[in-house]
């Protein structure tokens, strides 16, 4: 029933998107960059940020902090957060909040089985997990020797188990494998979750859809990117593609057959959102385009705040959230190693 | 901005805020430190921040303040750890043993390691016990299903030899004998793996063991009965101990590699039953070893954090204490030659002294050579509100706060509102006995005042204990208006002599029905009890109640413009006297002032006029007769006089005002605007830019003065209508109140009584206490609190009341303890 959702919204998601939108006005402002990007020690850092949200979880932290305490307690007010709000949340929004952490996973599942692969120690790995993307039987990924044995051991358990189904071969596990495993499971799960919201309906499918897009787009182009040059064929290429999509489908056939990256730009320019985007590179660069998505997407997220009694905020909101994250990580990684002039390279303010 | 007073009224304290002056403080570097820790101690002046444009590591003593908190972590941490030891830091600390803070850094940064040490230990012990524990549990459980299996094996091993014994015959075929042999050399490549595994995540690891071997392997678990200290992670689960069978390496490597991935730890186990019973008895040796090691460590623990707690609240006081001190000296700006520091900030003028003591205190106790320099600085700025309050002035202070803080020096509706408050909640809530059930609550609040104030309350508990002087105000008014109702739990008492009314005869039996004659004189104070249960006692008393709650508006309401008047006079504003003072006053009183005159008459004369009907006619045709309405001579005439008058008002109010004010405002700039057209036009500019910085004035809009004025006239003349009628709530809440309580007199305690029966007549009680406690005592005492409050904040303080100041926020240790927890 579109257009009368904001009748029935707040019975059930009322509360907590009050409280997501409390914790959007938590995040961090330009202001608080710029002081953060002026901290000569990572101590400066943790004062400053001891005035912000993340505030209780670092006052506990013995001095001579490192980059990765900071990213760890920070994303642990993520983690806590979202199982608040997990607990608090009714069908089908616990549904989509969950839809949400299924990337991690995936990425945590890559994370394991490769480093498996390398002889690396499981528990070292499992500390390196992303928080949200854990389930309970993940330290056994190390177990298994191939993607057959991958899906029945472990993951026919998981949330994650449909979208294996494409990719189950009994191939030994190498790197190639894996990354394409990686993104057969993400367009997979890509798919199940713009399924599953244009189902939900109303101005949740709708934002999701063009946030979802985005997304998607986006992995297609990272994928032709990193693809050049290899041996994966057209073909192969053309599959890992999501089906939907701004690109899908004609954009995907010309980007299946790009070479080089002035083909895909070539491509992505006949498509006005992404002209903008491109057309701030210059040709052949390939480096500023991971930043300059960002900054479009952080665009796009934050867009999302504009309308409300729809689920997209909550999807944004963890997505915004993460993007600090990693803007903390950098900034104290340059801190750190008294990089302060590359501060710039990969922040992207979110206000 | 005037002198105290006005020199119209002796002077209050809390009348008008104190005299506040900006001053400024030149310290030297050496001495900054003492001078603002004595300042502290003082608490009379509040600290601008100067350095609004840093950003807080930029200042100068950023790097003191992360020692601060560095140190207040560590105070933390101590305290966590006396936590979990199970004692808290004593409350007094012994002895003051004057510690520095360089000292103290040191002492607690050795403490903290020392403690961190005793705990790694204390861990590592505690961990191999624990290790020990679970391996001690395996061998037993494992044990007893070795024994039980070896014990059926051999069982059955018996009964198959005992099986073919028998059955040895020649049809017996021989290769049933070679394939058990076979069997049992298989057999032996059997290993098998011992541990423990969580008992919410044996489901999942039988699964996964089952998955990963296509099941081969044989998995047995047995639950352990009591939740187990896991040696990793220190937390008490529930176990189960399992054993697994398998054959052959690349299963053992999955099912070690499961094991890792579940938390299941594993233990060697030998098969020999005397080489279990060795085991058993040699870890059981070394728990009991390692448990008394843990005691005696965990034995200096305690002793370490008991000296610790004996001084925690010491040190946490001056860690506190310290980060303060350096969050005020970061407020401070450098002077140029980097020797002095330069404060500014409010202080009230009588605390001149003081902070001029102070300051030379320091100078001394810090042997600088020289001293701060103290100096008043002028401002236009407006200063902050301070009002020196007492415990019994701070509550009914912290009411007008709520609503607003006074405007600086402005007029203060709390002088007032000590008296009225109470009292207009009396009016609503008028019964003796619940004025005195309210009393002894809250006396049992003040008698207790010490302990209570030191300890943490709850929520509700700490409102009450904090409005326990108003609640001790409001009960002794609510005491005093119940005897003038003459209601005690709704009964009527003869208190003050004997009812001035009677039967006509002796026979009458129901004096409340029957025609009664006066026999006496008036009953001498409130209520008469004989009005009680009458059938003209609810008309009666809400005749009285609704004349008095106007009367009584009217008073406050006239009180509110009066002190408007004092504000006019106070600020010099002849303007707000004339044009706005003089026709409100006007305007409220030949409408509602002659509305009280009239309720005043005729309860003198007893007169049978109908007021309503006067003060209607009044408006709509004022030039009729008044016939039988007429209460004194020249009736007429007076009303057609106040009529006009109150219309007269409304433009008086309404259209001098604006006009004036902007000729006052043109008048101020004629000079300066006319001057430099002589000079240059960049002269003029200039001297334009000055002036409006120098004055700091704001645009003049006629405009918008003109609408707001527009805005203020029209409220203030449906405000009268609607305020007046606004003060009928004291009639509406005291009439609920005293029928509530009759209700429950009436048809609980008296139904319960009828029955003559002891059970129904307890229950009764027990009803009725409930309802007046919970119903009458709580609710009504919240709503009629409301009332109270809104009466107040809307109808009294709109009148004259701004509030639009700031608090006086001194830097004061006394307050640092408020402020964290």
């Amino acid at each position: 029933m579109y257009g009368f959702e904001a009748m029935t919204f707040n019975i059930h998601g009322g509360y907590l998107e009050a409280i997501v939108r409390g914790h959007r006005a938590g995040l961090l402002t330009a202001a608080d960059y710029n002081n953060l990007c002026q901290c000569e020690t990572l101590d400066d850092m943790k004062m400053h940020l001891s005035a912000t949200e993340y505030g209780p979880y670092l006052q506990n932290e013995p001095s001579p902090l490192h980059t990765t305490t900071i990213v760890e307690k920070c994303t642990l007010k993520l983690v806590d957060e979202y199982k608040h709000m997990l607990c608090q949340a009714t069908e089908p929004l616990s549904t989509f909040l969950e839809y949400i952490t299924y990337g991690h996973m995936i990425d945590n599942v890559v994370l394991i089985v490769t480093g498996t692969l390398h002889e690396r120690d499981v528990q070292e790995l499992l500390e390196k997990c992303h928080p949200l993307g854990m389930f309970d039987s993940i330290a056994t990924l190390a177990v298994a020797q191939n993607m057959r044995e991958l899906y029945r051991l472990v993951l026919v358990d998981t949330p994650l188990a449909p979208y294996f189904s494409e990719c189950i071969t009994s191939e030994d596990l190498d790197d190639m494998n894996i990354e394409i495993m990686r993104n057969t499971l993400y367009k997979a799960y890509l798919e199940d979750f713009y399924k599953f919201c244009q189902k939900l309906g109303g101005a949740t499918a709708e934002i999701m859809s063009d946030l979802l897009a985005f997304e998607a787009d986006r992995r297609a182009v990272n994928i032709t990117i990193n693809s050049i040059g290899t041996e994966l064929t057209r073909d192969d290429r053309r599959k890992l593609y999501s089906n939907f999509g701004l690109l899908y489908p004609y954009g995907h056939e010309e980007l299946a057959v790009c070479e080089d990256i002035d083909q895909v730009r070539g491509a992505m320019e006949k498509y006005p959102p992404y002209q903008s985007i491109f057309s701030k590179l210059s040709y052949g660069e390939s480096q500023m385009l991971d930043k300059a998505f960002y900054e479009e997407e952080v665009k796009r997220l934050c867009l999302a705040f504009e309308q409300q009694f729809h689920y997209g905020v909550f999807f944004a909101y963890m997505r915004l959230r993460e993007q600090e994250i990693r803007n903390l990580m950098w900034i104290s990684e340059c801190v750190a190693q008294n990089q302060k002039s590359r501060v710039h390279d990969s922040v992207v303010f979110i206000f | 901005m005037g002198d105290r007073g006005g020199g119209c009224c002796p002077p209050m304290d809390l009348f008008r805020s104190e005299a506040m002056q900006l001053v400024q403080l030149i310290i030297p570097m050496e001495s900054a430190h003492l001078t603002v820790s004595y300042l502290g101690d003082l608490g009379l002046i509040q600290f601008k921040d100067l350095n609004s444009d840093k950003s807080p590591f930029q200042r100068t003593y950023a790097a003191q303040i992360k020692r601060c908190g560095e140190m207040a972590r560590k105070l933390r941490f101590f305290k966590e750890q006396m936590l979990k030891a199970g004692f808290s830091p004593s409350a007094k600390s012994l002895g003051e043993t004057n510690i520095g803070f360089d000292d103290l850094e040191v002492k607690l940064g050795e403490l903290e390691a020392e403690l961190v040490e005793m705990n790694a230990n204390g861990d590592k012990l505690q961990r191999g016990y624990n290790e020990l524990l679970e391996y001690k549990l395996v061998l037993q459980k494992a044990g007893e299903f070795f024994t039980s299996a070896q014990r059926s094996a051999t069982a059955q091993q018996r009964e198959m030899e005992s099986q073919q014994m028998g059955d040895q015959t020649l049809e017996t075929p021989l290769l049933h004998e070679q394939e058990t042999t076979t069997d049992l050399s298989k057999q032996v490549k059997l290993g098998f793996i011992t541990g423990l595994v969580p008992r919410e995540k044996s489901m999942a690891f039988e699964r996964i063991l089952f998955r990963a071997t296509r099941g081969n392997v044989f998995l047995k678990q047995v639950p352990a009965e009591e939740p187990i200290t896991d040696p990793v992670s220190g937390e008490k689960m529930e176990k189960n101990v399992f054993v697994v069978f398998y054959s052959g390496e690349r299963a053992k490597n999955k099912i070690l590699k499961i094991c890792e991935a579940f938390g299941a730890n594993r233990y060697p186990f030998a098969e020999d039953l005397g080489k279990q019973a060795l085991m058993i008895t040699e870890v059981s040796g070394r728990i009991s070893e390692l448990k008394t090691t843990i005691d005696a460590g965990l034995l200096q623990r305690d002793n370490l954090l008991r000296t610790i707690g004996d001084q925690f609240e010491q040190w946490n006081l001056k860690v506190k204490t310290e980060k303060s001190i350096y969050h005020t000296l970061n407020m401070l700006s450098l002077d140029v030659t980097k020797k002095c520091l330069v404060a500014e900030g409010w202080s009230p003028v009588f605390a001149t002294k003081q902070i001029q003591e102070a300051l030379q205190r320091a100078a001394f106790d810090s042997n600088s050579q020289v001293g701060a320099i103290f100096q008043v600085l002028h401002t236009r700025e407006s200063p902050p509100t301070y009002f020196r309050t007492n415990k019994f002035t701070s509550a009914f202070q912290e009411i007008v706060d709520a609503y607003g803080v006074a405007k600086y020096q402005e007029a203060n509706p709390g002088v007032y509102t000590i008296v009225t408050f109470p009292f207009l909640f009396a009016v609503m809530f008028g019964d003796w006995g619940h004025g005195i059930c309210l009393l002894l609550a809250t006396l049992y609040f003040i008698v207790r005042e010490k302990k209570l104030s030191s300890q943490k309350l709850g929520d509700i508990t700490e409102m009450t204990f904090g409005g326990r002087y108003v609640i001790m105000m409001m009960s002794l008014f609510s005491i005093y208006t119940g005897l003038v109702y003459n209601e005690f739990f709704s009964v009527p008492f003869e208190l003050f002599g004997r009812s001035a009314y009677a039967c006509r005869d002796l026979s009458c039996r129901d004096a409340t029905t029957v025609g009664l004659i006066k026999v006496r004189d008036t009953y001498p104070f409130g209520v008469d009890p004989a009005w009680h249960g009458s059938r003209s006692e609810l008309p009666f008393l809400n005749s009285l109640k609704m004349k008095m709650s106007i009367l009584l508006g009217v008073a406050q309401m006239n009180l509110g413009i009066i002190l408007s008047y004092f504000n006019a006079i106070f600020f010099r504003n002849s303007l707000n006297v004339w044009f706005q003072f003089i026709p409100q006053m006007i305007f409220l009183n030949s409408l509602f002032g002659y509305l009280s005159f009239l309720i005043i008459v005729k309860w003198c004369t007893g007169s049978q006029a109908d007021l309503y009907h006067i003060l209607i006619y009044m408006f709509l045709s004022p030039t009729d007769e008044l016939g039988e309405n007429q209460l004194f001579p020249g009736q007429k005439i007076t009303q057609q006089v106040l009529l006009l008058l109150a219309l007269v008002s409304v433009p008086w109010m309404l259209l001098p005002k604006p006009f004036l004010l902007k000729r006052q405002h043109e008048n101020r700039h004629q000079g300066q605007s006319y001057a430099p057209l002589e000079s240059t036009d960049e002269t003029l500019l200039s001297v334009a830019n000055n002036d409006s910085h120098g004055h700091d004035h704001e645009e003049f809009e006629f405009s918008e003065v003109f609408v707001h004025q527009l805005i203020h006239t029209i409220e203030f003349v449906l405000g009268a209508v609607s305020n007046t009628a606004s003060y009928l709530r004291l009639w509406a809440l005291s009439l609920a109140h005293s029928e509530l309580s009759v209700v429950f007199y009436e048809k609980v305690l008296l139904l319960a009584w009828g029955y003559n029966n002891i059970i129904i007549l307890i229950v009764g009680i027990i009803v009725f206490i409930f309802a007046t406690v919970g119903v009458l005592l709580i609710m009504e005492t919240l709503s009629a609190f409301l009332h109270a409050l809104r009466l107040h904040w809307v109808e009294f303080q709109n009148k004259f009341y701004e509030g639009d100041g700031y608090k006086f926020y001194p830097f004061s240790f006394a307050l640092l303890d408020d402020e964290d927890d």
